[in-house]
C-alpha cells in the first residue's frame, strides 16, 4: 500500500517536472522566434518590396524619400504604410534594372571586378604564408605572427592612412589596384588558416616527410586536402567583407564611376526608389547563394576561430 | 668510419635538413610578407614620420605639436566621444545577447538549425541592401514608430535626433550577433561534459553551474567576441554613411567620418597623428581585454 503511495507520488512529481520543462521549452521557442523575426524581417521585408511597381513604392513611401534629398522640399504629412506584401506582383523594375538602365550592372559588375580576384589572391597567398607559420615555430616567426594579429584587429581608420599614402607613391591611386593589392595582401585570412593549419597533427607532416617528400608535396598533397573546408569557409567570410565594401573606395577611388554598387546604391534611393529595392535584391543575390550552399563551412569556420591565442 | 662517428654524422645530416626545411618554410611565408611590409609596415612608419613632422615639404621635426592640435580639434573630440560612446554600449550588448542566443540554442527547442541559420543570416547581407528598409523603419511615420506608439511614446524622426545612436547599435547587434552566437555555441559545446557531471552530483544550481564552470571556459571566448565585436563596431562607419550620407546627425558624426573630411583636405599631418592615436588606443584596449581574461581565466589553462 505505503509503496503504491510512494510510486504514485513519484509519478505525479514526474509529471509536474515533465509539465515544467514543456513550458519552459515553449517559452524558449517564443523567444527564438520572436528574435528570428526580427533577424528576418529587414532582408525579407527587401525581397517583396522588390516586387511592388514604382507607382506603389511612391503610394507607400513617397513621403520618405522625398524628406532624404539634400535640400528637398519636406513632405511628410502622409503617413507611411509598410506593406509586406505586394498588390501586384510586378517584375517590370528587375526589367529597367537588368535590360535598360546599364549603369546599375556595371556597378554590380565593378564589385565582381574588385572581389573576386581579392577572394582568390587572398586566399592563395595565405594558404602559402599559414603554412610557413604553422610547419615550423621559431621566436621570430612568432613575433610576425603576433604582428599580423595587431594588423588583423586595426580598423579601417587606421590602415586606410598607410593604404592610402603607399597608393599615393606607387602612382596606383584611383585605380582598380589600390583596392585590389591592399586586399589581396590583408593578413586576415592568414591569421585563421593559420590557426586551421596548426591543429593538424605534426605527425602527419613528418610522416610524409620521413617517406622523402619534399616540403612543396607535403604543402600541396597532405595540408591542403586537410585544409578544403577551412579555405573554404575562410574564402566565404572573405566575400562578404569585400561584397560589403563602403571604406576603400570612398577614400582610394575618386571617381565615383569605379565605385562598386555597395557604395552606389545609397545613391540611388531618392530618385528611382523602386528600382533601388529590386537592385538591393539582385546585390544580395552572390551571398545569399554562397550563404545557402556554405553554411555549414562558414559555421565550422567561425567555430574554428575560437580564442584569439591559437 | 666507426660506429659511433657514423651516427653523429647521420646526426649533423639530420640537423642540417631540419634546418634546410626550417628555410623552406621562410619561402612560402614570402609573398605574403611582401605584401605586407609594402602595403602595411613600411607605410605606417612613414606615417609615424609624418605625425612627428610639421609638413611633407618642410619636414621640420616638430615632436608631439601634431598630437596636441588634432587632440584639442573639436571636430575630433566629438568624433572621437560619439565612437567611444558606441562601442562602449554596443560591445557588451553584442557579448551579452549573443551568449543569450547560444544559450537558446543549448535548450530543446525545434528546428534548431532553421534557427542557427536565421540568426546567422544578417552576416551575408550587404549594409547596402537592407539600408532602405532601416530608413523605412526609422522613419517619422516609420514601423517602429508605430509600435512605440501603441505604448503612448511620441512619434520622432530617428535618425535626426538624440536618439539615432539607438539606431545605429540596434543595427550593430542585427548584423553581428549571429557570427558571435556561432563561437560560444562552439565554445559551450567543448566544455567537458564530466565537468558538468561532477557540478550535478555536487548539487550545483544553474546559476552557480554557469558562473563557476561554464563562464570559466567561455572567458577566452568571452574575450574574443568582446575584441572582435570592438573591431566590427569600428566598421559601422557603412551603416551610418549609407543611411545619413557625408554629414549626419552630430550625434552620427564618427572618426571614419573625421578621417574622410581629412583626406578631402590632404592634411597629411593630421591624418596621420590621428591614425596613430587611433592604433594606441586600440592596442592599448586589446591589450587591457587580454590582461583581464589572463587573470580570470588562468586556473583553466595548461
Amino acid at each position: 500500500m505505503r509503496v503504491k503511495m510512494q510510486t504514485r507520488v513519484r509519478q505525479r512529481i514526474k509529471r509536474r517536472k515533465m509539465r515544467i520543462d514543456t513550458l519552459k521549452t515553449v517559452i524558449v521557442t517564443v523567444i527564438a522566434v520572436i528574435f528570428a523575426v526580427i533577424f528576418l524581417l529587414p532582408t525579407f521585408l527587401t525581397i517583396t518590396n522588390s516586387f511592388m511597381s514604382s507607382s506603389e513604392i511612391s503610394a507607400n513611401y513617397g513621403s520618405i524619400f522625398a524628406t532624404t534629398e539634400k535640400g528637398g522640399k519636406v513632405f511628410i504629412s502622409k503617413t507611411v504604410n509598410l506593406k509586406f506584401i505586394p498588390d501586384i506582383v510586378s517584375f517590370t523594375q528587375y526589367f529597367t534594372v537588368l535590360f535598360k538602365s546599364p549603369e546599375y550592372l556595371i556597378k554590380f559588375w565593378n564589385s565582381m571586378i574588385y572581389v573576386v580576384p581579392i577572394v582568390v589572391v587572398q586566399l592563395m597567398i595565405a594558404t602559402l604564408a599559414s603554412y610557413g607559420f604553422a610547419r615550423y615555430t621559431g621566436k621570430l616567426k612568432n613575433a610576425i605572427f603576433f604582428a599580423y594579429i595587431i594588423m588583423m584587429l586595426m580598423p579601417y581608420q587606421v590602415t586606410l592612412v598607410p593604404n592610402f599614402l603607399v597608393s599615393k607613391a606607387l602612382g596606383i591611386y584611383g585605380t582598380r589596384w589600390s583596392i585590389w593589392l591592399p586586399g589581396m595582401f590583408s593578413p586576415f585570412a592568414v591569421y585563421l588558416l593559420t590557426k586551421f593549419m596548426r591543429r593538424i597533427p605534426t605527425e602527419v607532416m613528418e610522416a610524409a616527410s620521413i617517406d622523402g617528400a619534399n616540403e612543396w608535396y607535403i604543402f600541396s598533397r597532405v595540408c591542403l586536402p586537410l585544409c578544403k573546408g577551412g579555405i573554404a569557409s575562410i574564402a566565404i567570410l572573405v566575400f562578404f567583407d569585400y561584397w560589403n565594401m563602403v571604406e576603400q573606395p570612398l577614400i582610394l577611388l575618386p571617381d565615383s564611376e569605379m565605385h562598386p554598387l555597395s557604395v552606389f546604391l545609397s545613391k540611388i534611393n531618392s530618385g528611382e526608389i523602386s528600382l533601388a529595392f529590386a537592385v538591393a535584391v539582385i546585390y544580395l543575390v552572390p551571398p545569399l547563394l554562397i550563404f545557402l550552399y556554405g553554411e555549414e563551412y562558414l559555421v565550422e569556420g567561425i567555430s574554428y576561430q575560437g580564442g584569439i591565442k591559437g | 668510419m666507426s660506429k659511433k662517428e657514423k651516427l653523429n654524422n647521420e646526426k649533423t645530416k639530420h640537423a642540417s635538413s631540419l634546418k634546410r626545411k626550417k628555410l623552406i618554410s621562410w619561402l612560402f611565408l614570402l609573398p605574403s610578407l611582401f605584401g605586407v611590409i609594402l602595403f602595411f609596415v613600411a607605410p605606417f612608419m612613414v606615417v609615424i614620420y609624418y605625425s612627428l613632422i610639421n609638413n611633407p615639404v618642410q619636414k621640420e621635426f616638430v615632436g608631439f605639436d601634431n598630437y596636441i592640435n588634432v587632440w584639442n580639434n573639436a571636430a575630433f573630440k566629438q568624433a572621437a566621444s560619439n565612437s567611444l560612446v558606441f562601442s562602449l554600449i554596443s560591445v557588451p550588448m553584442a557579448v551579452f545577447l549573443s551568449l543569450f542566443l547560444a544559450a537558446i540554442m543549448e535548450t530543446r527547442i525545434p528546428f534548431k538549425s532553421y534557427f542557427r541559420s536565421f540568426f546567422l543570416s544578417p552576416l551575408m547581407v550587404p549594409t547596402a541592401s537592407v539600408v532602405l528598409i532601416w530608413q523605412v523603419m526609422f522613419h517619422q511615420n516609420g514601423l517602429v514608430n508605430n509600435v512605440t506608439a501603441l505604448f503612448g511614446a511620441n512619434k520622432i524622426d530617428w535618425l535626426k535626433s538624440d536618439k539615432a545612436c539607438i539606431v545605429i547599435v540596434a543595427l550593430f547587434l542585427w548584423k553581428n550577433l549571429g557570427y558571435n552566437m556561432i563561437l560560444f555555441m562552439a565554445a559551450l559545446a567543448s566544455i567537458p561534459k564530466d565537468l558538468l557531471e561532477v557540478a550535478a552530483l555536487e548539487n550545483a544550481n544553474k546559476w552557480q553551474v554557469f558562473w563557476l564552470v561554464k563562464a570559466r571556459y567561455l572567458s577566452s571566448t568571452i574575450m574574443f567576441v568582446a575584441i572582435m565585436s570592438l573591431i566590427s563596431s569600428f566598421k559601422v562607419f557603412r551603416e551610418v554613411y549609407l543611411m545619413t550620407g557625408d554629414y549626419p546627425y552630430q550625434t552620427l558624426y564618427i572618426l571614419q567620418h573625421f578621417m574622410n573630411n581629412t583626406y578631402a583636405s590632404l592634411d597629411y599631418q593630421k591624418l596621420s597623428t590621428a591614425a596613430i592615436i587611433m592604433f594606441i588606443v586600440v592596442t592599448a584596449l586589446v591589450y587591457a581585454m587580454y590582461a583581464i581574461e589572463n587573470i580570470y581565466g588562468k586556473d583553466i589553462e595548461g
